[in-house]
């Protein structure tokens, strides 16, 4: 059948780069492995020229396919699963590229353009290492290539190909729709599906691209050690490779605290870690290359730490590794919110972990009796002494949150069982990583007060003297003044909190005297400090705030009474009516108004007044509503923060009343008997039962009292169910009707007479547009959460201090003709 | 016996400690019906909501309770009571897992996971039956 106004060129284009891409990565991997292997100088060279040739070819297909991919996306080309999966003509085009990352296909192609951008890098820089290095690298592109092509293999499915057509897909085979050659005219086909709400965030654009070139990096240490374990040159390639280490462990810390920074702006998630198998997956892998950094440093100071160095590496690219198994497979469905559903992909995505593991081990403990290593112990007062065990600090910090975030998925998938994360997931992990964290901080803190090799008792001691009683003042006075009341999990779980709040202070000042003591200020030389004073920012941010996170929407039960239970904790929500100044913890909080703006009408503002009840501080936060995109009545919000030097204050909607037109608001009189149906326009309501004078009720009633109520359920259109107890009160020989309202539907629902001869009762009913306007609304105010950014920044930039430094030593390492000359000369 | 070696060993056993106790306070993925042998214990109940029932939420009144029926794979049902404000997108949830307590026949849910067609797009059947309802 011949489709009408089908593109079908472009697709056909980006099918044939992706099959070029992997074609190019493979004939490069098999030309740099030859160049490595070869024996002769012109075998290396004519091999070489192949390899680079082909990688290069490789890296333009690569750029090609992503450029393909957005075109169709750009242009709305929605015959194209992916532009129909995951755009829509209504998008803000500066969320293009949020919707390349939402697929599992596009983060596949993140990746492989960074490992390009890494390679490309290598080949001019990484001189004789060049062939090993981008032979695993090389290699890593065949298997990422594999994972977009889309190819049968006998019955077996090799990838996702990105430019399937809509039709094509497996599970749209014999769709009516497809029988219609003009079917790209049908309304459904001429939008797309659009981007999930959530990922429409600025952050969304910019923080998958830092993090893929974060997991992209691990492999640059990785292929070094195994260039090193394959070469047989064992140790002449940690200076080289420490300059990508840093590189690596700054830019996947940053990407992963961007990623915080988002799940913090968004509040969806409630606040910025979770403990999300997901979020587990990406700092772990971290943990390991920072571990392995520590080792490489030790290593090249004093020889000591290079075996453990090489499996810090080997695990920490296999980390990544099975992170993208984790989150990619389907296996954490029930557990994350973050996680791909299941696909069939698990058979390549296993394949893709033991391919790199299986060899790499086998090669490292085939050869760790030749590796290098010093038998004489460490002194205990030796620097490299207390960075190992602060390295396997980390190593095993990562091992036990691997273990609590992979046992169970994969546990119930062997073993056929249905266990599932603890009650508290979050605890279960911060009551183990708070001690880390005190280990952590106080090796931070002393370790660069010892010396490599030995430290005279005496110069330790005076030196660390000063920055650790000014620690202890410090940090008895957050502790004493800074409201720490973290009462959730008992006094020993608190005692934990200060003594780690204790040991990031440590790290803090003991770094921050160091640059001036012990650096004499020289900034460009102190990457390590500064990015120890940076962490141990990050640890104390990241206590208080998370410590002293409050509840500010606290609501005590005083406006339910029509609750069916009151509960004991405080609940999150509060309802603002509009106009009234209500109690909101620590301020005053009125909802003045709402206003609809976007290209649709499909954002709602909603502007609420704030007043701090101590220092009358006024300010006025717009958080909104987002109608979801097309063919979904649902919506999302989007909170609004007022950010201060030492708190934030966050505001998210809930809830709200309905905007009606029909204000017409005549009350309607229905004569019914029980169990008789009533109709309005949003649906339909039953009274179900009238009591004189019931227990329980909340009106007060006198002896001579009579009470006399209807019980009537209200069903709406949107399966939405309420209840209304309107009621006749005589008190004496006076009466008055008790009105009640459902004010989610604008209903007001009134019981105003009785016939005792026919059992009949009179209902009246109104609906009245927008009867009374309320959001209902959660706030939360984080308090210094800018300690945290502040120390993600400094750790960044010490990395990146560390990483110029590094540079320019290798760099000057390399034996260049000028400096053989000079050593001639002398 | 090196020092390092007495510190890795102090090391894995703690880490080894750590995770028994974990492997410990694990707990488990229920229906309506083993939710309901193990009242008052803590579970996490996989179910989807039931549209046949009414979902109660008045914000107006109390922004934090709401209740609906959940019906799990075998068809049984249980009155669910969240206090909390309904979810964006709560209607459309594929799929729940609920977690909570059933106490005196009702499941009180403490928090849940939805999972959403507009969510989790990759997954098929969602996509196929966007596309089949509108011709």
């Amino acid at each position: 059948m011949n489709y009408i106004g089908e593109h079908i060129f472009p697709g056909q284009l980006g099918h044939f780069l992706t099959i070029l891409a992997f074609v190019a990565s493979l004939i490069a991997s098999i030309a740099y492995f030859k160049t490595t292997n070869a024996k002769t100088i012109d075998e290396t060279a004519s091999w070489k020229r192949l390899a680079r040739v082909a990688f290069m070819i490789e890296c333009f297909a690569v750029f090609a396919v992503f450029i393909t991919i957005f075109y169709i996306i750009s242009t709305h080309k929605f015959e194209y699963s992916y532009a129909w999966n995951h755009s829509s003509l209504a998008l803000n085009p500066g969320y293009l590229f949020a919707c390349i990352w939402e697929a599992q296909e596009g983060s596949f192609l993140l990746w492989t353009i960074w490992h390009c951008v890494l390679g490309l890098i290598l080949m001019f820089r990484a001189g004789k290492w060049e062939a090993p290095v981008m032979t695993v690298i090389s290699f890593a592109q065949v298997c990422l290539a594999t994972m977009i092509l889309g190819l049968y293999v006998g019955h077996a499915k090799l990838g996702i190909n990105p430019f399937m057509l809509v039709r094509q897909l497996e599970v749209m085979q014999n769709a009516p729709i497809f029988s219609r050659p003009d079917y790209l005219s049908i309304p459904m086909m001429r939008d797309g599906q659009g981007l999930n709400q959530l990922l429409q965030n600025y952050w969304m654009v910019i923080h998958p691209p830092v993090l893929f070139l974060g997991f992209a990096s691990t492999i640059v240490p990785f292929a070094y050690a195994i260039a090193g374990l394959w070469k047989k040159e064992y140790t002449g390639w940690t200076k080289a490779a420490l300059p990508w280490t840093l590189f690596s462990a700054g830019i996947l810390g940053l990407g992963i605290m961007m990623g915080a920074a988002w799940a913090y702006e968004s509040l969806t998630f409630g606040g910025f870690w979770a403990w999300d198998p997901v979020e587990n997956a990406s700092l772990v892998p971290w943990l390991v290359m920072v571990a392995g950094l520590h080792t490489l440093v030790v290593y090249n100071a004093t020889g000591h730490s290079l075996r453990a160095t090489y499996l810090f590496f080997i695990i920490s690219f296999f980390l990544v590794l099975f992170s993208t198994f984790l989150t990619r497979s389907g296996i954490l469905g029930d557990s994350s919110v973050h996680a791909f559903v299941e696909n069939d992909m698990n058979f390549q995505l296993i394949s893709l972990m033991a391919v790199f593991l299986v060899p790499s081990l086998i090669l490292f403990f085939s050869r760790y009796k030749a590796i290098p290593h010093i038998v004489k112990e460490e002194s205990s007062y030796s620097r490299e002494f207390w960075m190992f065990i602060g390295a396997l600090v980390l190593f095993l910090a990562a091992l036990v949150i691997s273990w609590q975030t992979s046992f169970t998925p994969i546990y119930n998938k062997l073993a056929g069982k249905s266990t599932a994360a603890p009650e508290d997931p979050e605890f279960a992990y911060n009551k183990i990583q708070v001690f880390v964290a005190v280990v952590l901080g106080i090796l931070t803190a002393i370790g660069q007060y010892l010396r490599y090799k030995d430290t005279p008792r005496a110069v330790f001691v005076k030196k660390v003297g000063i920055p650790t009683v000014v620690a202890l003042v410090l940090s008895l006075l957050i502790s004493l003044l800074g409201d720490i009341h973290y009462h959730k999990h008992g006094p020993g779980f608190l005692a934990a909190v200060h003594l780690a709040i204790f040991a990031s202070v440590y790290a803090i000042v003991a770094n921050a005297v160091y640059i001036w003591t012990g650096m004499n200020g020289k900034i460009k030389n102190a990457g390590g400090s500064v990015a120890h004073l940076g962490f141990g920012l990050m640890l104390l941010g990241i206590l208080i705030s998370s410590a002293n996170k409050d509840l500010l929407s606290k609501n005590n039960g005083i406006l339910l009474p029509f609750a069916p239970e009151s509960k004991q904790d405080p609940t999150e929500n509060l309802t603002l009516i509009k106009g009234m100044r209500t109690d909101m913890g620590k301020y005053w909080a009125t909802y003045q108004n709402k206003d609809s703006t976007g290209q649709h009408g499909n954002i709602t503002y909603f502007k609420i007044d704030f007043e701090n009840k101590k220092s009358g501080d006024k300010f006025t936060l717009y958080p909104n509503f987002i109608k979801a995109t097309k063919g979904q009545e649902g919506v999302s919000g989007n909170p609004d923060s007022r950010h201060y030097w030492d708190k934030d204050v966050f505001v998210s909607v809930s809830a709200t009343s309905f905007d009606n037109v029909n204000d017409t608001a005549q009350f309607r009189k229905y004569n019914v008997k029980l169990k008789d149906t009533v109709f309005y326009s949003g649906g339909y309501m039953i009274l179900n039962n009238v009591s004189i004078n019931p227990a329980g009720t909340k009106h007060h009633i006198n002896p001579s009292d009579t009470l006399i109520v209807a019980d009537i359920a209200v069903f709406s259109a949107d399966s939405m169910h309420y209840r209304a107890t309107p009621a006749i009160f005589w008190k004496g020989t006076d009466s008055r009707f008790i009105f009640d309202t459902v004010f989610a539907q604008n209903l007001s629902v009134g019981f105003t007479s009785v016939n005792k001869d026919t059992h009949a009762f009179e209902l009246q009913v109104k609906e009245s547009a927008a009867m009374v306007p309320y959001v209902a609304l959660k706030a939360y105010e984080f308090p210094h959460i800018n300690l945290l950014w502040l120390g993600t920044v400094i750790m960044v930039t010490g990395f990146g201090i560390g990483l110029r430094r590094r540079y320019m030593l290798a760099r000057s390492l390399k034996p260049s003709r000028h400096t053989a000359v000079v050593e001639n000369q002398s | 016996m090196k020092k390092t070696h007495i510190v890795i060993l102090i090391f894995i056993a703690a880490a080894i400690a750590v995770l028994v106790s974990f492997t410990g306070n694990l707990t488990t993925y229920e229906t309506v019906a083993s939710a309901r042998q193990k009242e008052g214990k803590f579970v996490r109940l996989i179910a989807k909501v039931d549209k046949t029932r009414p979902i109660e939420y008045d914000p107006a009144k109390d922004p934090n309770y709401m209740s609906f029926t959940a019906i799990d794979t075998l068809g049984n049902t249980t009155k669910v009571i969240f206090r909390n404000s309904k979810p964006p997108d709560f209607e459309k949830s594929e799929r729940l897992v609920l977690n909570g307590k059933m106490q005196n026949g009702l499941f009180e849910c403490k928090d849940m996971l939805m999972k959403c067609p507009s969510k989790y797009k990759d997954d098929p059947n969602v996509m196929k039956k966007n596309l089949t309802i509108t011709d």
